[in-house]
């Protein structure tokens, strides 16, 4: 059992007044808040030892290329990966898959080629496939969903063939919270010579990651939903795949020797990281691996589920609340809609409450349009959240409800 | 003859100084006035109807009688509609070159940009745009008139 207030002590955030009173936070599906230990990290770094890395033989030099470093080998036992050329740093988990699009894409789809991507993506997980798509003349082909929100895998099946060339689907949606069969999805496609890439967004602060077991292609992670800073994240790649793969940026760093004839490029991670990277951030998120680390995934998710079960409840019964995405599989995201009160209002009426929830189509709008819904009011729920938080957004409902009658 | 707009402006920031900077109060009190506004047919809720800039859905219309504007809108959000409602207020039966010149000092006194935040401030500045080109727009047809 996590001792949750002990976790929100760490938070000086999460210990503020909003509109007269304490502030709810369950915004945390699109940023969680930082830990202590992450926000010192920051500027203790700007404070102690700033300095360029790699290149540098000077002492300052020295200890932010080991700090820097150490982030990636703490990601890489986070995930499971061989070996820590295959974690490249990147600023988050939209430009992880834009890599990807962009340069396999580049290299390995072709006219006719298919991309296949589900009903429950992200922007971030649709746009990028959709500009190869347009560049290569491949297709792309969605997968449809369930009325409680979950992948058709019958339907998944119909779409593999020969011509499938990349599957990428979400861990877990952002919108509904449903945890996608990621395990079978990966071997569905590699039975057909497909590769996979996993938007982990939603998943890395809740879910057991292990690239290994899931052998998957590549998977991305953004550190702003993880405790850690905002501007990184990475992207796993196997690195037979990621050697194939063209550059996506040129610059420093990333290069061997560089003349005007011609110019070779470094080896991997360090091919993908072209320009000073965002080193403060970086070593920032290896405190937020640290801590999540501490606390334990399995302590996490047991006690986000408890959360959002309590939530489920407690909202679900509310009167004209509809709850949107039922999947049986969940991470701690409840979306709901209110009859005929519009999400925006709940949203602003919440907040004058100090509650902070998202409302709106959550940047998944074709997932919106399947539900014939314009957006939902979504609470998102992470460690340091408690069930006397919830009783807080179940009365600032009850008002609402009452009042809009 | 119609109370000025300097008039009626302070009567909106007396009724909100009562408030007393309750959010939630601001918030109902907001919903409230948008529940009292008239209807708006709904053959003028129509997509050329609809204010560019909103992230809700406005929708404005405007007439003119006897050299005085008068406004129909709706929102299918609450509080926009409480929102566009003020403005409404202010300018329902005054002429276009009040509305053309108008000073809409109310919009600090209340502190409005505290609780609508940027998304909406921007949407209530496109609202107020969209009426002040009704307002240019009737005052060229009344040139072209005379």
């Amino acid at each position: 059992m996590l001792d949750v207030e002990k976790i929100r002590e760490q938070f000086p955030v999460l210990h503020q007044k909003v509109n007269g009173r304490d502030l709810v936070y369950f915004d945390n599906a699109a940023t969680s808040q930082k830990p202590k230990v992450v926000i010192d990290a920051l500027v203790d770094y700007y404070q102690n030892y700033n300095a360029n890395i790699h290149r540098g033989i000077h002492t300052l030099a020295e200890k932010a290329t080991k700090a820097y470093e150490a982030t990636r080998v703490l990601a890489k036992e986070f995930i499971n990966a061989q070996s820590e050329q295959e974690i490249i740093f990147v600023r988050g988990v939209s430009e992880a898959i834009n890599l990807v699009a962009a340069s396999y894409g580049k290299a390995f789809i072709k006219e006719g080629d298919e991309i296949i991507i589900s009903g429950l993506e992200h922007h971030s997980n649709i746009v990028p496939w959709q500009i190869v798509c347009l560049e290569r003349k491949a297709i792309l082909k969605v997968i449809n969903i369930t009325d409680s929100g979950e992948l058709d895998i019958a339907h998944y099946k119909s779409l593999l063939s020969e011509k499938t060339k990349l599957v990428a689907v979400n861990h877990a949606s952002n919108s509904l919270g449903t945890i996608n069969p990621i395990k079978q999805i990966i071997d569905l496609a590699h039975g057909n010579g497909a590769v996979v890439l996993i938007d982990g967004a939603q998943a890395g602060a809740h879910l057991e990651i292990d690239v290994q077991a899931l052998d998957c292609d590549f998977y991305c992670l953004s550190s702003h939903k993880m405790y850690g800073p905002t501007g990184t994240g990475i992207l796993y790649g196997k690195k037979e795949l990621l050697e194939k793969m063209p550059p996506y940026q040129g610059g420093g760093e990333m290069i061997k020797d560089v003349t005007y004839a011609k110019t070779t490029y470094n080896d991997l991670p360090y091919k993908f990281e072209a320009g000073t990277p965002n080193i403060a951030d970086v070593i920032a998120f290896g405190r937020a691996i640290e801590f999540i680390d501490s606390l334990g995934k399995e302590n996490i998710s047991a006690h986000e589920h408890e959360l959002l079960q309590y939530a489920k409840e407690k909202v679900g019964a509310l009167p004209g609340v509809k709850l949107v995405g039922t999947a049986k599989e969940k991470v701690s995201v409840l979306s709901f809609i209110v009859e005929s009160i519009h999400p925006f209002d709940i949203g602003q009426m919440l907040d004058a409450r100090g509650i902070a929830v998202r409302t709106g189509h959550h940047c998944t709008q074709p997932l919106m349009d399947r539900f014939k819904i314009e957006g939902t009011v979504r609470a998102s729920f992470a460690v340091y959240n408690t069930k006397k938080e919830i009783d807080q957004l179940v009365e600032g409902l009850e008002r609402v409800i009452k009042f809009m009658k | 003859m119609a109370r000025s707009i300097s008039e009626i402006q302070d009567e909106i920031i007396s009724e909100f100084s009562l408030l007393d900077g309750d959010m939630e109060m601001t918030v109902f009190y907001i919903m409230e006035l948008g529940q009292k506004l008239p209807d708006m047919p709904e053959a003028d809720k129509t997509e050329e109807n609809i204010v560019k800039g909103c992230q809700s859905k406005v929708w404005l219309t405007a007439s003119m009688d006897d050299d005085k504007i008068h406004f129909t809108a709706d929102s299918n959000t609450a509080i926009t509609k409480g929102l566009v409602s003020l403005l409404i207020r202010i300018f329902n039966g005054q002429t276009s070159d009040t509305i053309l010149n108008a000073d809409l000092f109310f919009v600090h006194k209340i502190g409005m940009e505290r609780f609508i935040g940027t998304q909406r401030s921007n949407g209530f500045a496109a609202m107020i745009k969209q009426m002040k080109l009704y307002a240019l727009a009737f005052k060229s047809r009344q040139a072209v008139k005379s």
